[in-house]
């Protein structure tokens, strides 16, 4: 019966649109960059920072080990609380720190983390306290401006 | 003066008619939904339509696709290339299609083809008393009729915007790489840098959903509404064509500037 | 206006009378004014959706020039109506689709697609798919407009012993006398919103009002002007003073 062969050619009609999606996912996309290991939690906090995302990478030694999963204001101590989300498989110590850093020169901001020496390692809800905030390119502009005129000042006397 | 006052009247009762036709037109789009739920059991019905809508328009809507993204790498290139950004022509082309010209273009692509033929069938339909002797027969023609093809038409859209997006990459990327020579790992990896799978894509396809509610709905309604002569389906199917096109361009407008905001 | 049940009964008026529009309210696709329409007691004009879906189902109906699905095949069209509202299994539907169209006479027919029949063949599919649950009520719309005599013939045939078999109610929509008052058994005419004149056909062939006469003798001119109205032919010619 006719019905037979409109059911085969939907069938295909609708499986190449999930092929067409899965391209634009996966190959155009950045899905193939999801983790979907586990991941446990662990906060920072910082005084300012910058134009840092959410899912924005965390990297350590350039390769990314998580995401950035949420970004909160804590109103008692005025700074930033992150959460991030790092893969099951990485441990860092617990006095590793986070900086947040910008690729390249101008580009999106992600954050470092760089190992310490500690026997300890980080876990589900841990603090990481030693944090580095982003560099506003306005206050290093001023501050590259007072102190050209705090040396000219001191030339002169 | 009485030029003046006469005009305004007809303006004012212009108005009031049309505003009159969107109640009706809402009054239309929530019965079809609610005469809706019985296709859960009668799929068929569905699937038989979206073959004739989504399978009949896959060829030209690959085949724009495949030019689409053809201009796209070479007016893409030739403008980064001022800027030394070329190696950027790959999160060009995808982004321009993923985002806007997929959506955008599959839609008004349908609105020409299946829209047109949506509309002339459900006015010759009318117009044959089709719908009416399917009334007397005690079966509701919008629940046989109309609901199946507006579900059609709204599974085929984003199956059919995709499609064209992930073709116009295919062809970008044939007129960047092998024809220009940008390189073929920069061509992905900025691509892949820069899409965001549920900012870019996934708001493509959210777009393309709510064209093809649009696009389906404004193409069924102008077939049953229209008045059952030649010349009263020549219209409707015109009409189709315009308000959908229309409609489609200003949704986008708005589904951007909502979507898009940071 | 009544209708007898098991009879066979004839609308028949001019053009633009409103014949059709009995058969509409009759069917609820349009809703009267004021007064009532009946059917099984039940007023048609009131009733909700649901409702009026249930009261369809006892009713056929025979439209002017078929209104076959032009999507479907003859086959299809008749078993239409049986896949909708019964859960018959396809052998079953299949026997009964054979046994509609021989009826009719367009069994061999059972595959060829609407575009590919002529205009009486059409019809009778519509009409064996009017029938196809056995309604008690079938109604026809024109049902002998534009066919040739011996189509003609086949079709009061048909109509006549379809009333007999299903011992239905017939109502027929036409105004072609002879073949009407051939099969009918109680006649009405419509003229100018009214029912002009009603009896069973020997009567009104018989009768002596004029509008009746003007439509069975088929007069040019009488209660139904052949002039559409307006002004005069002196007026709109200019003609002053009397003629002699």
């Amino acid at each position: 019966m006719k019905k037979n062969s409109l059911d085969f050619w939907v069938g295909l009609f609708v499986v190449t649109g999930f092929v067409a999606l899965l391209f634009l996912g996966l190959k155009a996309g950045n899905m193939s960059s999801f983790s979907f290991a586990k991941n446990y939690s662990v906060t920072a906090k910082f005084d300012n920072i910058g134009g840092l995302k959410p899912r924005a990478p965390v990297k350590s030694a350039g390769v990314v080990v998580g995401r950035v999963a949420a970004i909160q204001f804590d109103d008692k101590t005025y700074q930033a609380t992150v959460t991030l989300h790092l893969e099951e498989n990485f441990h860092f110590p617990k006095d590793s720190s986070a900086k947040i850093l910008t690729s390249g020169l101008l580009g999106e901001q992600y954050i470092g983390l760089e190992a310490g020496g500690n026997d300890q390692m980080l876990a589900q809800g841990s603090k990481i306290t030693q944090t580095q905030s982003a560099i506003v390119l306005e206050s290093l502009i001023s501050q590259f401006l007072y102190n050209k005129a705090a040396d000219a000042g001191k030339e002169k006397d | 003066m009485n030029v003046l006052v006469d005009r305004i009247t007809r303006l004012g009762g212009f108005v009031r008619l049309n505003i009159a036709g969107i109640g009706h037109a809402t009054a239309m789009f929530i019965t079809v939904i609610r005469r809706s739920i019985g296709l859960l059991k009668r799929f068929r019905l569905v699937s038989d339509q979206v073959f004739f809508l989504g399978n009949y328009s896959f060829v030209i809507i690959a085949v724009s696709g495949l030019f689409v993204g053809f201009v796209l790498g070479l007016q893409g290139y030739y403008t980064l290339n001022r800027y030394g950004s070329e190696q950027a022509l790959g999160l060009l082309v995808a982004l321009s299609l993923t985002r806007e010209l997929g959506p955008v273009v599959t839609a008004l692509l349908f609105a020409g083809r299946a829209g047109t033929s949506l509309t002339a069938e459900i006015g010759l339909m009318k117009a044959g008393e089709q719908l009416s002797a399917m009334e007397m027969m005690a079966v509701d023609p919008v629940a046989r009729v109309i609901a199946p093809r507006f579900w059609a038409g709204v599974i085929a859209m984003p199956i059919l915007a995709a499609i064209f997006s992930a073709v116009g990459i295919v062809g970008g990327y044939l007129v960047g790489v092998p024809l220009i020579g940008v390189d073929s790992g920069a061509f992905w990896s900025q691509m892949q840098g820069g899409v965001d799978v549920l900012k870019d894509v996934g708001n493509g396809v959210i777009k393309s959903v709510v064209f093809g509610i649009a696009v389906t709905f404004i193409a069924l309604y102008q077939g049953y509404e229209s008045k059952p002569t030649p010349e009263g389906v020549s219209l409707a199917t015109t009409r189709t064509v315009v308000i959908s096109s229309l409609a489609v361009l200003a949704l986008d407008f708005l589904l951007t500037a909502v979507m898009f905001s940071t | 206006m009544s209708f007898a049940r098991g009879k066979l009964t004839a609308v028949m008026g001019g053009s633009g009378c409103g014949k059709t529009t009995v058969l509409r309210l009759l069917g609820g696709q349009v809703r009267a004014n004021s007064g009532k329409v009946l059917f099984e007691n039940e007023d048609v004009s009131l009733l909700n959706n649901e409702e009026l879906m249930r009261v369809r189902r006892k009713m056929g109906m025979l439209f002017q020039f078929g209104a076959l699905f032009t999507d479907m095949s003859v086959f299809e069209n008749v078993a239409f109506p049986m896949r909708e509202h019964t859960s018959l299994d396809e052998e079953a539907i299949t026997d009964l689709v054979m046994l509609k169209l021989n009826a009719v006479g367009l069994r061999n027919a059972r595959d060829l697609m609407p575009s590919q029949i002529s205009g009486g063949m059409a019809r009778r599919v519509a009409f064996a798919r009017a029938v196809a649950l056995d309604p008690p009520l079938i109604m026809y719309d024109e049902p002998f407009a534009g066919l040739d005599p011996i189509a003609l013939g086949v079709t009061a045939r048909l109509i006549k012993e379809m009333n007999n078999a299903l011992e239905a109610t017939s109502i027929l929509v036409t105004h072609d006398v002879p073949e009407t008052f051939g099969i009918a058994d109680y006649v009405y005419f419509i003229a100018n919103g009214k029912i002009a004149a009603e009896g069973t056909p020997t009567e009104l062939m018989k009768s002596e009002d004029l509008f009746v006469r003007q439509f069975i003798d088929a007069q040019p001119d009488g209660p139904v002007p052949f002039h559409y109205p307006g002004k005069t032919l002196r007026d709109d010619f200019g003609i002053r003073g009397s003629a002699s």
